[in-house]
């Protein structure tokens, strides 16, 4: 590890991408991810790689397709609005088997919605991120450090599973400044980029990128290959953060910003005898069903903190099938939830459970 | 010891550079730090702030709702601020720019006059850096000798020859 340097979190992506050996970035100005766009377009050009401001936010990533398809690493990074208009293209990458990251620093929403920090892009970015039967691996760094990590996890799971992997940011993470450092690598070793569309030089058979299939017995039987690819991530990349939960009987489930207010309201908590603890999800898809599912007989109840109207909270109660209360804390719109009212709220589900 | 301290001023006025030396300054020793800015429809002349915190433990949530520390340099700061500093909270105040007083009474209040004293000392721009002086100084916050290391890593390379008027900002918050 280097010397620790402060850096945005939006910063300290745009660095991470390019110690990632990311060349490639397509994208459009947006409010709050402006600074990984300004990171790069001033450091990329140095390293001898492509930084392209383009037309749309369309545009850019049918460029990130296209940059994915010639097998080199890419990157497109946007917020909340321009996230939906980018998700066509994001469904013929997933259609097209191509690895690809795809950053959304979060704001609010819905339509322009406005500029302050908000995790309401969940069931998007877990569910929905354009049409057809598709998944995205989704990570939820909770501080710069991760944010690094991260990134660097979201290049090598792109390519180790030929899947876009989106890196779900916010407001709060992408402006805020603290002490990290780069890692060297991942030191994994990937397979070869041997479906890239790189020339034959007329030595060996064409290779074609293609999200069509017009033969729905064919369509069927690319669409269930991938699932098997999604069922084996379910079963070996689900990720989580455990703290405080060794003897939790309430359990907190929170990612991003929101966990780290959420940490400060354990912290009161326990100071006041409450036995309170929290999951935190660091893969949002797969979701770490196995973490709540073996919380669930310990814990009393769960409570989901969440800057939106409550969309994780829908992951948590399926992944411990309704069998305790999982209760909600949140602000939207851009607001953020206080440690207190957290407090307030764990004090309120535990009744006198003290 | 853990501080949080809210920086709040115009755009223009060094608010989120002030934030960025001390939690450089933080981090060279060794503490936990967090830096998050206001962000929003803002330029030069608008309002800024910025959340700092300098903390022994892992720091949770970067953001001060309630300031036990304002550093205010601006009406509209105070005006905003005032009411959510922490009882037995420190409220810092350029006095150049903020003629009325603070109302609260449970409040510890510094009043200095950093704009006056920028412009008297041919220091125009560098109220901001007096202010921090006079914060380390009270609430023992970092020496001066941390200060000037994070100031050697904030101020860019092409403004190196900033660095002494810099320093000598800080110590005249610091002797103030």
């Amino acid at each position: 590890m280097a010397d620790k340097v402060l850096m945005k979190g939006n910063e300290a992506l745009a660095e991470a991408a390019m110690c990632a050996g990311c060349r490639h970035f397509f994208g459009y100005p947006i409010t709050p991810q402006t600074e990984i766009s300004a990171y790069l377009s001033k450091h990329m050009p140095k390293v001898g790689g492509t930084f392209l401001q383009a037309e749309s936010e369309v545009a850019a990533i049918n460029m990130v397709l296209g940059a994915a398809a010639a097998g080199v690493r890419v990157m497109t990074s946007s917020s909340s609005p321009g996230i939906s208009l980018k998700s066509e293209g994001i469904s013929y990458i997933a259609g097209c088997d191509l690895p690809a990251v795809i950053v959304n620093v979060q704001r609010g929403g819905p339509g322009l919605g406005g500029i302050q920090p908000s995790q309401a892009d969940y069931y998007q970015a877990t569910r929905g991120l354009g049409h057809g039967d598709f998944h995205m691996i989704v990570l939820a760094p909770s501080t710069v450090q991760e944010v690094i990590d991260l990134t660097f996890e979201a290049f090598d799971l792109a390519d180790l599973y030929r899947m876009p992997v989106l890196m779900l940011s916010d407001g709060i993470l992408g402006q805020m400044m603290e002490p990290a450092s780069f890692p060297e690598g991942t030191g994994r070793t990937l397979p070869e980029k041997d479906w890239a569309v790189t020339g034959t030089q007329g030595k060996r058979k064409k290779n074609i990128v293609n999200s069509l299939y017009l033969q729905p017995d064919e369509l069927e039987r690319k669409v269930m290959e991938r699932y098997e690819r999604y069922d084996a991530i379910k079963k070996t990349e689900q990720k989580c953060e455990r703290f405080m939960m060794d003897d939790a009987e309430y359990v907190v489930v929170a990612y991003g910003a929101s966990a780290r207010v959420a940490k400060n309201a354990i912290v009161a908590a326990r100071a006041e005898g409450m036995k309170v603890g929290m999951i935190r999800p660091i893969t949002l898809w797969p979701f770490p069903v196995d973490a709540i599912r073996e919380a669930t007989e310990q814990a009393k109840a769960f409570l989901t903190v969440e800057l939106s109207m409550g969309q994780m909270i829908d992951d948590v109660r399926l992944a411990c099938e309704c069998k305790k209360p999982v209760h909600l804390c949140n602000r939207t719109g851009g607001m953020i939830v206080k440690p207190q009212e957290v407090l307030a709220k764990l004090k309120e589900i535990s009744g006198g459970a003290k | 010891m853990n501080h949080e301290i809210l920086f709040a001023g115009f755009g223009g006025q060094g608010i989120l550079f002030a934030g960025k030396v001390l939690v450089y300054a933080g981090m060279l020793e060794g503490r936990q730090v967090s830096w998050l800015p206001s962000y929003g429809p803002e330029m030069r002349g608008g309002t800024a702030n910025c959340s700092v915190i300098i903390s022994d433990d892992p720091i949770g949530s970067p953001i001060i709702n309630d300031p036990a520390i304002l550093v205010a340099m601006n009406l509209p700061s105070l005006d905003k601020f005032e009411d959510l500093i922490q009882k037995d909270g420190y409220a810092f105040i350029d006095s150049t720019l903020i003629t009325r007083k603070v109302e609260r009474n449970d409040v510890k209040t510094f009043y200095i006059p950093a704009t006056q004293m920028a412009q008297d000392n041919g220091m125009k721009g560098l109220a901001n850096m007096i202010m921090l002086g006079k914060v380390i100084r009270e609430l023992g916050v970092m020496d001066m000798e941390s200060i000037k290391k994070g100031l050697v890593k904030v101020i860019p390379e092409r403004k190196k020859d900033m660095l002494e008027v810099n320093l000598k900002a800080v110590q005249m918050g610091y002797d103030f």
